[in-house]
């Protein structure tokens, strides 16, 4: 079990924010949310309520039209040396090697080129690519290659993942296990993780919160605590408590997705 | 195996079309000026081996430097282009020109500018080559991946560094598609340069200048082997450029090797 500290500075705080495009349209409006350091938050809803956008809001990558975030105190901005970034697709550079992928943050940081090869080689083996370190992405399997793009994020050594449905792409036997390897991870590591997904059980099983997001403006519709016991490995997915969280939060995400 | 066959069939077809040539002008009594037979053609090109050696040498020079110059230069008119919005936007449109002026009218102007000979033929190639090395390095340098260019932003990584370890990585696929078009067209381009901007002092003008002057001479033979030269040198064109993309993406373009994940 990953524990929250008792910190009374937030580890992620959207400020009643709203975020507005270009063109008139309102993604998320008047979102206020605070993250504790070591949660596991994930966000469920419906396509266009804004859960993407409220990543890319707290990465920085897109600012704010209304309201704050802060990232340890800090602007998202600010903050990006403590924040990882993993994408829908592996956003893996098809023209380097898999070693040369995972070591391209501290490549573009000018780091030392034996301490990059050491660190790069660590992460390789944590995610257990090692066997792969000189293979192009397009000689990797769907799994293979979020594990290599997990194993980029981690080089940086980040305090806050942020993941948009990183397994959306892959079967669910790869999605399971991966869920499994990314939870071991975070036990060790002891990052605090925002986490999209559409699949409900993915949610339950991987978080310590779940929120709820509504549609057209997205905004916060319910929360839900996930009580289940760590470590959570394949007989969670079969236990009683896991039935149960699941079907309680597709029943609340069922009255989001009605008109 | 399969290559070897291949290779084979080809040398047969061209054993074949040689033999239809032959007996055609058997048959058909067709005058050795008006079409010459292929050992009329093969003569001319054993006794004039070295003036068609000379000019062949002098037209690939000329095709490779604007070849080159239109690759050097249409990168970096692509890689501003990719950095400015703005500027593609006012100036890209105008790159099209390139494409649309006819060289034949521009010849005599070329030749106003910079007087006939070897130089003007290779500015001329370099003005025919430009536009597609442009066009399409500008595309492949602007069509990355939103994802790809939020990562680089997540590490802070420079203008400079999205520039040189994304985009440009990321367009070879396009240049190369460029390069390939312009090589084609380069020889085209040269011996068009030479019919109107080469040097006419002997020994100096190329394998256009060698055509105007085997035909004003009635060699039609040697007008044959001239063309056999030409076509065997934008066929080595082409052929060096695909080695060279080969080299450069068959370890991970898709367009190189196909490749069975999962």
């Amino acid at each position: 079990m990953v524990e929250t500290t008792n910190n009374p500075l937030p580890e992620i705080a959207l400020d009643a924010v709203t975020k507005r495009f270009r063109k008139g349209a309102v993604a998320v409006q008047n979102i206020s949310l605070t993250v504790d350091r070591g949660e596991f938050v994930t966000f469920l809803g419906p396509s266009g309520c804004g859960k993407s956008t409220l990543l890319k809001l707290v990465s920085g990558l897109s600012p704010v039209s209304e309201g704050a975030v802060h990232v340890n105190g800090m602007t998202p901005q600010n903050a990006r040396g403590m924040v990882s970034f993993i994408f829908q697709d592996a956003t893996l550079l098809p023209w380097r090697t898999v070693e040369q992928n995972v070591g391209l943050g501290m490549e573009l940081e000018h780091a030392v080129r034996q301490a990059r090869k050491e660190r790069v080689a660590k992460m390789l083996d944590l995610v257990s690519l090692s066997h792969v370190a000189k293979s192009y992405p397009r000689e990797l399997s769907g799994g293979m290659k979020m594990r290599a793009s997990i194993a980029r994020a981690l080089v940086s050594r980040p305090r806050i993942l942020l993941m948009d449905e990183p397994f959306a792409a892959l079967d669910e036997m790869t999605r399971d296990r991966l869920n499994e390897e990314l939870l071991r991870l975070y036990a060790e590591q002891k990052w605090t993780v925002l986490f999209v997904t559409h699949s409900v059980a993915e949610a339950v099983f991987l978080s310590t919160r779940v929120v709820i997001l509504a549609a057209h403006p997205g905004r916060v519709a319910h929360e839900i605590r996930i009580d289940l016991p760590w470590p959570r490995t394949e007989e969670t997915r079969e236990s009683k408590a896991f039935e149960e969280q699941v079907t309680q939060a597709s029943r609340l995400l069922r009255g989001v997705y009605q008109p | 195996m399969k290559k070897r066959w291949l290779v084979l069939n080809s040398i047969g077809l061209f054993a074949c079309l040689v033999g239809v040539w032959a007996s055609v002008l058997a048959f058909a009594h067709i005058p050795a000026y008006i079409l010459p037979g292929p050992i009329a053609v093969a003569v001319a090109l054993h006794e004039r081996f070295p003036s068609l050696v000379n000019s062949l040498w002098i037209t690939t020079c000329e095709a490779a430097g604007g070849l080159m110059a239109s690759i050097v230069f249409g990168v970096a008119i692509a890689m501003l282009f990719a950095q400015w919005r703005g500027l593609r936007q006012l100036v890209f449109p105008y790159t099209v020109l390139l494409q649309t002026v006819p060289i034949v009218a521009i010849a005599p102007l070329i030749i106003n500018w910079i007087s006939a000979g070897t130089f003007a033929v290779t500015v001329i190639t370099f003005i025919i080559c430009l536009a597609p090395v442009i066009a399409n390095t500008t595309q492949g340098l602007i069509s990355v991946d939103q994802n790809q260019v939020d990562l680089f932003l997540m590490y802070k990584a420079t203008p400079a560094q999205v520039l040189f370890s994304l985009r440009l990585p990321n367009a070879l696929p396009s240049l190369f598609t460029g390069i390939r078009i312009s090589a084609g067209i380069s020889v085209i381009g040269s011996l068009t340069g030479e019919l109107f901007a080469s040097s006419t002092r002997v020994g100096e003008g190329g394998l256009g200048y060698a055509i105007i002057y085997a035909n004003n001479q009635m060699e039609t033979a040697y007008l044959f082997a001239l063309v056999l030269a030409a076509t065997a040198l934008g066929f080595s064109f082409f052929f060096i450029v695909m080695f060279l993309e080969w080299l450069a993406l068959h370890n991970w373009h898709e367009s190189t090797r196909p490749q069975a994940a999962d």
